[in-house]
């Protein structure tokens, strides 16, 4: 049975274990009907043309476990930045794990998906913006379906959360083939701040497909810093679709590394509903063998006065394959917009393949928007430098393939972060990092 | 300690090193001198190993060994040290975190342990008193918005830190002032000692003034035309190179 047909017979087991109820149901059967119309995206579509799930999808994948697998912290404590105080909501194949997780309900929430679609005194809150920005397309629809776990974080009014969240999704591989489909909900209210750590890790070499859904509300002169690591495993496939509503004078970054995985396709929306609001989108991508690593995002301006900061650098080795494609829409009312977009990538191997296309939509007149795409090897004279001072080749195309991706890392706000990345880099490249860097 | 023979290189099937004689022995300071498009960077960059040139022809020693073979990094530890024109900037990467790779990589080539950091760090705290450079700038990334004097200068610790045999300036008094082109100098005499060399690569006799070289060369048209003492540098200063092209008709 092929994998859509699988998924869709499977809905009445589904909808045994939940309350149908409810309009959350609805909002569910909806989008069932959604992905039914539509199925899984092929090369055909435009949006994933250098893309292909085809092989991915092939995997029986197991969609409910029922099992309640179990890991070790000594085995997992090393995919958590646990040098720092934070908060965390950890699942294991799609379940909560309370062992490993930090929450609280203490004047803030952070919390569970399944928490707020049930208790009553979350409804509004659900009502108001559970599946509000979240587009309708294909993937998107089949995580709503299917939307009952994953992170429910709501800060109020003026809390600036000084702990980091940690929101990481472990899968152990117990089924040859496994799907998640992690759904997050987080709600900043005005003036207040939240530093978010997301991380899909696999545990073994089985088939594992991601589909994960997460939205951000960020309200007037709110603040959230999301910092994703990608670094999986190399049968671990990910598609992350996130959707950010941005309020007047909020600011709102993104930093996404990949730097492993099957296929990882990031879908990056942001919607700017308000004036004077900035949104920082970066990424490092470096990756090797087959692997392949798609950034999808979307800048929608769409109120005056309002700024986009894209800065996307990747470097690939050996036969794997990156896309970038960096689309802008500047409304005819989005007067005064600046929006910048830069990406830079290195193909170290002949055998690399980067598709980059910054795609703009202007409508307005009075705007700065500039746009930077650059495909190209290491720099010979910066190597012939590096060399002459005594280093050799190789360690001096993995110092300059590390300088080339480090300027990504100064607006990193979170410094145990910057350190890990820095580390993971510098291991990714072979850098002999015999000094603090 | 440098011997170079009938050099004839080009780049891109241009040639640019017509037959160019030079002999630098330990313990002296050449000066190069000459009108734009001479070749005066191309010959730098051909002694420290830059593969964008093609050496067509001819021989460079370095201590009785040829050393056309070798790679720029080999070149570095056998003792070549070049000072760029145009230093390249590397984001990421402090000015001691460089050096101090720079310093265990040559180390390791020559088959010795890395330095320990307490001899490191005394090693940088005498250069970078005799450079007047300033701690803080030593945290910085590498060149990166450096003026262009911050940058020679930079240059000019990194060879005190290396401690090489053959020192190439390749216009290192382009963009300093009179202050920095002071200090840069003085700490160039402070590292010369018999068992050294330097080649100043220079447009104007500004520098030599400071640096005072034993020998003045006009590199012209890929070769050598002329040689003298520090006179030399004067006399071009105070009367251009056009003499010098009439005497070669």
């Amino acid at each position: 049975m092929e994998l859509k047909e699988k998924i869709l017979s499977s809905y009445v087991a589904f909808e045994n274990g939940i309350n149908i109820n409810s309009d959350i149901h609805e909002i569910r059967t909806e989008a069932l009907e959604n992905f039914e119309k539509l199925g899984f995206p092929t090369k055909k579509l435009e949006a994933w043309k250098y893309t292909s799930l085809n092989t991915i999808l092939k995997n029986d994948y197991s969609l409910f476990l029922n099992k309640d697998a179990s890991v070790d912290l000594a085995d997992v404590k090393k995919y958590f930045i646990h040098d720092i105080d934070s908060y965390k909501i950890v699942f294991i194949d799609g379940k909560y794990s309370s062992f490993l997780s930090a929450t609280t309900h203490d004047a803030i929430d952070v919390c569970l998906m399944s928490v707020a679609f049930t208790k009553p005194k979350y409804k509004v809150v659900i009502e108001n913006y559970f599946n509000k920005v979240a587009k309708q397309d294909n993937l998107t629809s089949l995580n709503t379906a299917f939307a009952t776990e994953g992170a429910y974080i709501h800060i109020p009014r003026n809390v600036e959360l000084e702990k980091p969240i940690q929101i990481i999704n472990f899968t152990t591989g117990s089924e040859a083939a496994t799907m998640v489909q992690p759904r997050n909900l987080i709600v900043v209210e005005e003036n207040a701040h939240v530093q978010i750590i997301e991380r899909h890790q696999s545990l073994t070499s089985n088939a594992v497909l991601s589909n994960v859904v997460t939205e951000v509300f960020a309200d007037r002169y709110a603040t959230v810093d999301y910092y994703k690591i990608q670094n999986d495993e190399e049968n671990a496939c990910l598609v992350d679709n996130t959707f950010i509503d941005q309020k007047s004078n909020s600011v709102v970054s993104m930093h996404t590394f990949s730097f492993g995985g099957n296929i990882t396709r990031n879908n990056l929306n942001f919607y700017q509903n308000g004036e004077h609001i900035d949104s920082i989108l970066k990424g490092i991508t470096i990756i090797e063998g087959k692997q392949h690593v798609d950034h999808h995002t979307l800048v929608h301006h769409i109120e005056p006065n309002c700024e986009s900061h894209q800065d996307y650098k990747g470097i690939f080795d050996e036969r794997s394959t990156g896309v970038f494609n960096g689309k802008i829409i500047v409304n005819k009312e989005a007067q005064k917009t600046n929006a910048y977009q830069q990406n830079n990538n290195v193909l170290i191997s002949d055998k690399a393949t980067i598709n980059a296309k910054p795609q703009l939509e202007i409508f307005a007149n009075d705007v700065k928007c500039s746009h930077g795409c650059t495909i190209g090897q290491l720099d010979s004279d910066a190597l012939f430098y590096m060399q002459q001072r005594g280093i050799p080749m190789k360690e001096g195309k993995a110092l300059l393939m590390y300088a080339f991706a480090n300027t990504v890392l100064e607006s990193v706000k979170i410094p145990e972060v910057k350190s890990r990345i820095t580390k993971l880099i510098a291991n990714k490249l072979g850098v002999n990092i015999g000094f603090d860097l | 300690m440098l011997k170079i023979e009938n050099l004839q290189a080009s780049i891109d099937d241009k040639s640019i090193l017509k037959g160019l004689n030079l002999e630098v022995k330990a313990g002296e300071v050449h000066a190069i001198m000459g009108p734009n498009g001479a070749g005066k960077s191309t010959l730098a960059n051909i002694i420290a190993g830059k593969e964008d040139y093609e050496v067509t022809n001819g021989t460079i020693e370095l201590n009785g060994e040829d050393i056309n073979e070798l790679s720029p990094e080999e070149r570095a530890h056998n003792g070549v040290f070049l000072s760029f024109q145009y230093p390249i900037e590397i984001p990421g990467v402090s000015v001691t975190n460089f050096i101090k790779t720079a310093i265990n990589e040559t180390r390791k080539a020559r088959g010795l342990e890395d330095m320990p950091a307490k001899d490191m760090l005394k090693m940088i705290r005498e250069k970078s008193e005799l450079l007047e450079i300033d701690r803080k700038f030593l945290s910085r990334s590498l060149n990166e918005g450096f003026s262009g004097g911050e940058k020679k200068r930079n240059e000019i610790f990194q060879m005190a830190m290396l401690e090489p045999k053959l020192a190439i300036l390749d216009e290192t008094d382009s963009g300093l002032d009179i202050d920095a082109l002071r200090i840069v100098a003085n700490g160039v005499n402070k590292l010369k000692s018999k068992d050294n060399a330097v080649i100043v690569i220079t447009h104007y006799q500004r520098l030599l003034e400071y640096i005072i070289p034993d020998f003045v060369h006009v590199l012209y048209d890929g070769k050598i035309v002329k040689t003298g003492d520090a006179s030399l540098a004067l006399e071009l200063e105070e009367k251009g190179y056009d003499w010098i092209k009439k005497e070669l008709v």
